[in-house]
């Protein structure tokens, strides 16, 4: 759950490693699974049926059944789509933010960049997941407050990498002449930036998607994340818990799901070593 | 070195900034009434009436403007003053006094137990990079990264306790209580720091002067004590900052599922009852602890190696 600081050194490439390749498959497999259950198996994530509790799989609830006899397969459903809808908007907002904010810094230099990197240098200094407490803490826990409190620990790790890479381009050569010659700041950010930016990007984002899911789960299982009956993964499986004698497979579910909407997201980020 | 300390000082100011922002930022925006809500939270739901969230709205000057609050709130925090808890009436330093102490026993353990885990296996994959023990470490380190401190958590407990019978899942007080949620919080630093350890190591055998040390004929430990291991101290040393963000993180979330009484505990406790003093005191704390403890490893990493390059 910790927030991935690119102290790892990120490297640009193109074209996509094996590793990559299965992550992507994982993570899609995961997305088309949170899709597409619903439509094939419909059933309400929040409905109690109280003659299936802790009930094994059946055809309309392939997954078996939750100690209130609620359907599995739905539930686990429908907290994918909320984790991983929460992940994706937070991570297009940060990027969005971070980039736009990164790259001015390194445009104008000076006091302007000093200032932006000292703010982004003190929101460093505060480990990600106290940025999300501190809002859960006065907010209520919706998935609204998640966004915003990721939003808030994603945007810094775009940013350090933007500027990094528009200080090294901006001086280079080519941009130089294309500044010359009067083109714009959006022209050269997407002539000369974004195709050197993009790829690193991937990298960054799949972490901050990783991050997102990991914090989201952690406070759902520590009870101050999303509220019942919402279904969330770490929620799940804090519920689940007291009944795992009675029926094991039913705490594995959430339990799979995480770790492998993980590893997905882990082995697009990292595949780069294999 | 100044001027690097200087800069921590820096950050921890800004530390005390954003988390006094963040809050009194969220209560102005929150609809609902705050006082309401703590009068609810101390007399209980029911027992709970206008008259009642009057007196708590004049006690905690509820009624001021949030930027009056925020300018109030970090004077009196210059004057190292925490507030008090809005639940319990206590001083939020002193609540805070009581956590502490198990939180950093907890800590301490961990951190020691990972650096017994995760360097020496980085060390041995490093030396023969590509080998056996280098694949699997890289497979078993990218599986452990993918299971969050709170499932690890989870899953030791059924294991261990629900299976085996072997260990308490929660409580305080006897040395088998530390065993699990300190294993935990090891266990995923110990995959981060053996990572780390195991790309300095091979970088190191793979460098020139390796080479030349080999050529001119010192024995292999000879190599690694005079060569190798002030190199991937720095690397390591380094490292250890983002260990610890790993860290009091860590401890917030496996406190709170071992019911270990620590200041993360305490935390989540606070949260449930809307007590933002003590949020606050507990978040800055836990922030400051942090940009003390990279203070620390930045003069650790000064010692190792005194070169100003890196600075």
């Amino acid at each position: 759950m910790s927030t991935v600081t690119t102290d790892i050194p990120i490297v640009a490439h193109r074209g996509w490693t094996v590793t990559q390749w299965a992550g992507a498959v994982i993570v899609a497999a995961m997305l088309g699974f949170a899709i597409l259950a619903p439509m094939v198996f419909p059933a309400d994530p929040l409905k109690q049926n109280l003659r299936h509790i802790l009930g094994g799989p059946d055809a309309t609830a392939p997954f078996g059944y939750d100690h209130l006899g609620r359907s599995l397969m739905a539930r686990l459903a429908s907290a994918l789509r909320l984790s991983l809808s929460i992940a994706a908007a937070a991570v297009v907002s940060s990027a969005a933010l971070g980039v736009s904010v990164g790259v001015l810094a390194a445009w104008h230099g000076g006091w302007v960049d000093r200032t932006l990197s000292l703010i982004a240098d003190s929101f460093l200094a505060l480990p990600g997941l106290l940025m999300v407490l501190i809002i859960l803490a006065i907010v209520p826990s919706t998935p609204i407050a998640f966004w915003i409190g990721l939003s808030l620990i994603l945007w810094i790790e775009y940013f350090r990498l933007s500027r990094a890479v528009a200080r090294r381009l901006l001086v280079a050569p080519g941009v130089q002449a294309s500044r010359l010659l009067g083109f714009g700041p959006v022209y050269i950010f997407r002539r000369h930036l974004w195709p050197e930016l993009a790829p690193m990007l991937l990298t960054v984002a799949s972490f901050g998607a990783a991050t997102a899911i990991m914090t989201i789960a952690a406070l759902g299982f520590v009870s101050v994340g999303m509220r019942a009956p919402t279904p969330e993964l770490g929620l799940m499986m804090v519920e689940i818990l007291p009944y795992y004698r009675e029926a094991p497979m039913a705490l594995m579910t959430p339990v799979l799901a995480t770790f492998l909407t993980l590893l997905g997201l882990n082995l697009i980020a990292g595949g780069r070593r294999a | 070195m100044t001027k690097a300390l200087g800069y921590r000082v820096l950050q921890a100011l800004m530390v005390a900034l954003i988390v006094g922002l963040l809050t009194f930022l969220m209560m102005e925006a929150l609809p609902g009434d705050m006082a309401f809500r703590i009068a609810a939270h101390r007399y209980g739901y029911d027992a709970v009436n206008a008259a009642a969230a009057e007196a708590v709205r004049s006690e905690l000057n509820l009624d001021r403007p949030a930027i009056a609050a925020f300018g109030r709130w970090f004077v009196d925090l210059l004057r190292l003053d925490f507030g008090t808890s809005v639940i319990s009436g206590a001083p939020v330093i002193e609540e805070i006094r009581h956590q502490l102490g198990a939180s950093l026993q907890l800590a301490g353990i961990a951190l020691m137990l990972s650096l017994l885990i995760g360097p020496p296996l980085g060390l041995l994959a490093g030396l023969r990079a590509g080998g056996w023990l280098d694949r699997g470490l890289l497979i078993v380190s990218t599986a452990l990264r993918s299971v969050p401190q709170f499932l690890m958590g989870l899953i030791l407990i059924v294991l261990v306790s629900i299976h085996l019978g072997w260990l308490p899942a929660a409580g305080y007080g006897k040395a088998s209580h530390f065993i699990l949620p300190a294993l935990t919080l090891a266990l995923g630093l110990a995959a981060a720091s053996a990572r780390i350890t195991r790309d300095a190591m091979a970088g190191v055998t793979a460098s020139p002067f390796y080479a030349f040390g080999r050529w001119k004929g010192l024995s292999e430990p000879q190599m690694l004590r005079r060569h190798g291991l002030r190199h991937i101290g720095v690397a390591l040393v380094t490292f250890l900052g983002l260990q610890f963000a790993m860290l009091v993180e860590g401890v917030v979330v496996i406190e709170a599922i071992f019911g270990w009484p620590g200041i993360g505990h305490a935390l989540v406790h606070a949260i449930f009852g809307r007590d933002v003093p003590m949020v606050q005191g507990t978040a800055l704390l836990l922030g400051l602890g942090f940009v003390a403890l990279n203070a620390l490893v930045d003069l650790a990493a000064h010692w190792i190696d005194p070169r100003e390059s890196r600075a």
